[in-house]
């Protein structure tokens, strides 16, 4: 027989790694999966694909025995099985690796891979499985040392310790959430190389993303997942483009359309000279960083989490201490507490929207208001007008869209899409000079990025100088004037934008190599 | 069979109130099988309550002295618990103001013979300086040191008692008893008994003027709270530290403030307790005040004016209570009656659901 | 002259009424719940104790009826604060004025019963002959002394060295990634707290049925409960520097005891003799001592960039998300 038909035949005839059939999942007010049927074939690399809120994490938290199925079920080699627990989905060799990584900060990379084993029952020999760690992690090319604690590693390197816990467990198939989310583009290569070897070897992998170009280079075959629904099945990423893909994912011609004119820049607003700053830990994260931004700009930094960008942003909204000069159209606020950089006139949208943006617990009223208080007509002498202040949130809640069933809500209650939505008309309304938006798009759906991205845009347009950190290059080479590029701790490169840019190079400045 | 509790979304507006209610009526059900099983008729007991604290007009003002502390101690309580500062040292912040109260008479500080118009303010100065430097040092080792101030608030309770009965026991010691002499009588809170003379009906009533300084704490603090930029600022801390930091609030420097006004508060209560009912320092100067006190707090959502109907509430169960043997039952239903409100704010919070599947939750 | 052997052997003892509070602390803080109920659970572990022993003549019974007791009042935090995820602080101190309240009713006419078979006191044979240590640590002692010997090195094996440990620690840090790996939080969280109970109760007959037999109202515990809790702090969550804390501390409590006994010092009238007012700043001591410790243990605690479990005081919810 030939090669072709014999694989053919293999394929046809051995049983797939897992299947979801028929599966059903809801939760109070969402239906997250609708009768989904899903399977993965041995040996292949099977890319999930959907805009944020479509039904994977939940679909695939449905296969690793995390949630169960409301209707419909899971079968690995084509046997019925039902997970009770993810010790179960372990057991019958299924590995997840999630989005945010479960990994203890404060344990070693070998006390967490012992995590939930079976071996050793109850006394821990730490220095024999420190041995035991490290070989199979040079066996499998995955660098990393076993008595390094989780905290000093990088986030790569955090994910490459998330799938060595998985192959510790004899994981055959392995489910990875978002992974190249916080990767550099070579990280990303690196990656992929890892896990052809790994079906290589005649595992399976299941790759959930939103990314249409990564998902066209490495997979296997795409399944597209839309609102709880399947759109396409297991497809080959020959036979479509960028565009089907996009249209599966969204159900109308997605091609983000953004009102772009041309600004001049005007002065200098945002001068950051030489500073240099530690990060949570004492260690140092900014070694004599430098950048400008002026009004009626964007400046995109690009960088690999771990390098600075979120202590650059804190630094300059007065979160945190540095030495150095950072000014605000002349005015230094280095050093000084936040109160400073808002009265300097810095808006910040910051990475944790529910941690530090919003009081959760308070309703919409006192989260929007949480600019405006200190001023007229807000502030009338010590007291705070209640009815200017309802006046404005209802004022803010009409302009900028924010779904919410009264002014009174806690805001808690709101999706990222809405949380965000009133955070940037926070920000925006009290017309800042400066705003700094970190991962400002993270972790929402295609409609809610673009009308965020429009938004910065409209701002640009109003002579407001923006500074943009985020990890999508995409999104920082569609909105940015200038990118700069930081790594370790410094600005290592810049490039104007749309002239001069492109990813390969960007990239290889985000992982330290010179062009 | 599972029993879960899944996050509500924004729950009703008459839940919290009823659930609360609900929350003592169980609480005092539970009381009532205590008592019944001590041996007492719980029926009887309560009913013996009603009577012995709202009766009649000499009984209602007995009620409302015993609140008065009860409100100045709950009231800094509760301002410290908004912003979720465990201020559990009232107890203690109120011994530290009843002494400072009495060291104005006792050292003296004021010269001998001054009238009362001096005298009364001047303990009052004194009552709260004292009770608010007890607070501001574990404010300070909050707010600098990031020192747990359950810890230190409470162990100054201790060092409080032990520095009141030095004094007692020793300096001041009236005739070798553990309490000091009576104070003179421009050192006297007015009561209403005083214009007896005047208005006959108030022939007898214990009540004192400190119940007016404590409802005008309660009216400055509502006012405060609910109506000032400082009062936003607070609720902003209470709610989410980081978020306060990012919108610019000074947060080291309400912990100290608050810790401040709240010893103050509480030293008040101690002032109010020895210049217009006991007339002297003792030893046992405090049933417990401090510790009645976080209760009221909590029950009353730290409302200021939830805090005095609830000061009142609790004064009866102090004042109808010492009846009730054996003396630690009051202190447990004050338990169970704080557990009961914990569940019930837990049920604001989350629905309870009973179904047939281990527990799964939001969506990621 | 003061007998410093005797007094190191006494502070020995009652540094042992601590240990078992302060170890038991750390088990349930380590798991991630704060139970600031230590001092209720020891109140009714000391009555429970003391008053089946009185009624039973048998003070082993009193020692397993105390240590149920305080184990059962311990499962209402827990429910209270694993189930309903009701804040950790609160219900602690609930669980205090429960307890207190608790054992004062039951207390009720101890007092007057009369004095019971205490638990027995051994002394080791050869390493009471040890010099300078053998008399402190291995003469007449209460047998419950020589169990908190025991069970320091044992809680830091588990902890450190064995797989349960392992998952102990996970749960308190990122009970996320504990979940993730199918290990039972909630089911762990229960177990330690209830052990933390067990433990309070068992420190609470350890001062009725062994070191200061006899029911004195509230004053049986006098805030010890708190100075555990102080301790853990001081300790960071070590079961060794948790020991060395509370054989400090019992040392201490005995100090003060035995100055009060003493007519002169160095030459000088003891200010400090039992009936004097200046014995109120002796008692105080303890106290100011346990602020003075919990200072030491946050500045460290900030210096060196660790601390506390870092779930402690936060409701475990599967889903939510975690930091």
């Amino acid at each position: 027989m030939t090669e072709t038909a014999s694989v053919a035949l293999t394929a046809s005839v051995s049983p797939l790694a897992i299947e979801a059939v028929g599966v059903v999942k809801t939760f109070p007010g969402v239906l997250a999966n609708d009768h989904v049927d899903f399977d993965v074939r041995p040996g292949e690399i099977h890319a999930l694909l959907g805009e944020n809120g479509a039904g994977k994490s939940t679909l695939m938290n449905v296969l690793a025995g995390l949630y169960r199925p409301d209707e419909g079920g899971v079968r690995v080699g084509g046997e019925d099985v039902a997970f009770r627990s993810p010790r179960d989905a372990i057991a019958a060799g299924i590995g997840m690796v999630h989005q945010h990584f479960a990994l203890v900060p404060s344990q070693t990379v070998t006390e967490n891979v012992l995590l939930g084993l079976d071996r050793p029952r109850f006394r821990l020999d730490l220095r024999r499985s420190e041995a035991e760690v490290g070989r199979l992690a040079r066996d499998v090319g995955l660098r990393v040392d076993p008595r390094a604690r989780i905290w000093q590693l990088s986030v790569g390197e955090q994910q490459r310790v998330e799938i060595i816990k998985l192959l510790f467990h004899g994981a055959r198939v392995l489910i990875l959430d978002e992974p190249t989310a916080v990767l550099a583009p070579q990280e990303t290569a690196e990656l992929f190389a890892t896990l052809r070897s790994m079906v290589g070897a005649g595992r399976s992998v299941v790759f959930i993303s939103h990314k249409l170009g990564e998902v066209l280079a490495i997979a296997d075959r795409i399944t597209v997942m839309r609102a709880g629904r399947v759109t396409a099945a297991g497809i080959d990423p020959k036979t479509v483009t960028r565009a089907d893909l996009a249209r599966l994912m969204v159900g109308r011609s997605v091609l983000e359309r953004l009102k772009r004119t041309a600004v001049e820049p005007g002065r200098v607003v945002l001068s950051v000279d030489d500073v240099t700053a530690d990060n949570d830990r004492g260690l140092p994260a900014l070694h004599g960083a430098s950048l400008q931004v002026h009004a009626g700009e964007i400046v995109g930094v690009a960088a690999v989490a771990g390098n600075g960008q979120s202590e650059l942003a804190q630094v300059i909204t007065g979160m945190r201490t540095c030495a150095g000069r950072v000014t605000i159209d002349g005015r230094d606020v280095a050093a000084r507490p936040a109160r400073e950089s808002i009265e300097a006139g810095v808006g910040h949208v910051p990475e944790d929207r529910a941690g530090v943006g919003s009081a959760p617990n308070l309703s919409l009223v006192d989260n929007l208001i949480m600019r405006a208080f200190r001023h007229p007509p807000l502030a009338r002498g010590p007291l705070l007008d209640d009815g200017a202040a309802r006046h404005k949130a209802t004022e803010l809640q009409r302009a900028f869209a924010i779904a919410a069933p009264t002014i009174d809500a806690p805001v808690r209650i709101l999706s990222g899409g809405n949380l965000q939505r009133l955070i940037l008309a926070r920000e925006i309304d009290s017309a800042p000079k400066l705003l700094v938006a970190v991962q400002p798009t993270r972790g929402l759906d295609i409609g809610a990025i673009e009308g965020v991205h429009q938004l910065l845009l409209d701002l640009r347009a109003r002579g407001t100088a923006i500074l943009l950190i985020s990890e999508e290059l995409d999104e920082l080479l569609a909105l940015a004037d200038r990118i700069l590029v930081m790594y370790e701790g410094r600005v290592s490169a810049s490039f104007d934008t749309p002239t001069g840019a492109d990813i390969a190079t960007i990239g290889l400045h985000m992982t330290g190599g010179e062009a | 069979m599972i029993v879960r509790l899944e996050p509500r979304g924004e729950p009703p507006v008459w839940l919290s109130p009823l659930l609360t209610v609900i929350a003592l009526i169980v609480a005092l059900a539970i009381g009532a099988v205590v008592l019944g099983f001590v041996g007492g008729d719980p029926v009887r007991a309560y009913l013996h309550i009603l009577d012995a604290a709202f009766g009649d007009i000499g009984v209602l003002s007995d009620t409302l002295v015993k609140a008065t502390p009860l409100i100045l101690t709950g009231l800094a309580c509760a301002l410290a618990f908004r912003m979720r500062l465990w201020n559990i040292g009232a107890e203690g912040q109120f011994l530290l103001g009843a002494w400072g109260a009495s060291a104005v008479v006792l050292f003296p500080l004021v010269p001998d013979g001054a009238p009362a118009i001096v005298v009364i303010p001047a303990m009052m100065v004194g009552g709260a300086l004292a009770g608010a430097l007890w607070g501001v040092i574990p404010g300070v080792l909050r707010a600098r040191l990031g020192v747990n101030e359950i810890i230190t608030t409470l162990m100054l309770n201790y060092v409080a008692l032990a520095w009141i009965q030095f004094w007692v026991f020793g300096p001041w010691s009236e005739g070798g008893f553990q309490q000091t002499a009576t104070f003179p009588k421009e050192a006297w809170l007015p009561r209403l008994t005083d214009f007896g003379k005047q208005v006959p009906a108030f022939g007898g009533l214990t009540t004192h003027l400190g119940l007016v300084f404590a409802l005008i704490a309660a009216a400055v603090l509502a006012v405060v709270v609910s109506r000032t930029r400082w009062g936003y600022e607070m609720r902003l801390i209470g709610d989410n530290a980081r978020a306060a930091r990012y919108a610019g609030v000074d947060i080291a420097k309400y912990v100290i403030v608050v810790f401040a006004i709240s010893g103050a508060l509480a030293g008040l209560a101690g002032m109010s307790e020895v210049s217009g009912v006991v007339h002297r320092l003792q030893d046992r100067i405090s049933p417990g005040y401090g510790f009645t006190a976080i209760i009221i707090a909590y029950l009353a959502r730290f409302g200021p004016w939830r805090v005095v109907f609830a000061s009142v509430l609790f004064g009866a169960l102090i004042l109808a209570g010492r009846e009730i043997q054996p003396s630690g039952v009051p202190a447990m239903i004050q338990g169970v009656i704080l557990f009961c409100l914990i569940a019930a704010e837990a049920l604001v919070r989350y629905r309870i659901v009973i179904g047939r599947r281990a527990a799964t939750s939001v969506p990621t | 002259m003061i007998d410093l052997t005797l007094i190191l052997a006494a502070g020995v003892a009652s540094g042992t009424i601590l240990l078992f509070a302060a170890i038991g602390e750390v088990f349930a803080e380590r798991a991630g719940v704060l139970n600031l109920g230590v001092e209720g659970m020891m109140l009714i572990g000391a009555v429970a104790g003391f008053s089946v022993a009185a009624t039973t003549g048998d003070p082993w019974v009193g020692l397993v009826i105390a240590m149920l007791a305080g184990g059962l009042l311990s499962l209402v935090h827990a429910v209270i604060t694993i189930h309903f995820r009701a804040d950790q602080v609160i219900s602690g101190l609930a669980l205090t004025f429960l307890g207190s309240g608790l054992a004062r009713v039951l207390g009720d006419g101890l007092s007057n019963a009369g004095p019971i078979h205490t638990l027995p006191r051994l002394t080791i044979p050869v390493l009471s002959q040890v010099p300078v240590l053998g008399p402190i640590l291995f003469r007449e002692q209460s047998v419950l002394t020589y169990v908190g010997f025991v069970l320091v090195p044992l809680a830091w094996l588990w902890i450190e060295r064995t797989r349960p440990g392992l998952h102990l620690r996970a749960v308190g840090e990122r009970p996320a990634a504990a979940d993730a790996q199918g290990i039972d939080v909630v089911a762990l969280r229960y177990a330690y707290v209830l052990f933390g109970g067990l433990l309070a109760g068992l420190a609470g007959a350890t001062i009725t049925l062994a070191i200061s037999p006899g029911w004195f109202g509230d004053q049986t515990v006098a805030g010890r409960g708190w100075i555990a809790i102080g301790l853990v702090i001081f300790a960071q969550w070590s079961p060794i520097r948790v020991a060395i804390g509370a054989y400090l501390f019992g040392a201490i409590f005995r100090f003060i005891l035995d100055v009060q006994g003493v007519k002169t010092i160095l030459g000088f009238e003891n200010p400090f003799q039992a009936g004097r007012s200046a014995t109120f700043f002796l008692e105080m001591l303890p106290y100011v001592f346990v602020v003075v410790v919990v200072i030491i243990g946050s500045r460290e605690a900030l210096r060196r960039r660790v601390g506390a479990p870092a779930a402690l005081g936060i409701p475990y919810v599967r889903g939510e998300r975690a930091a």
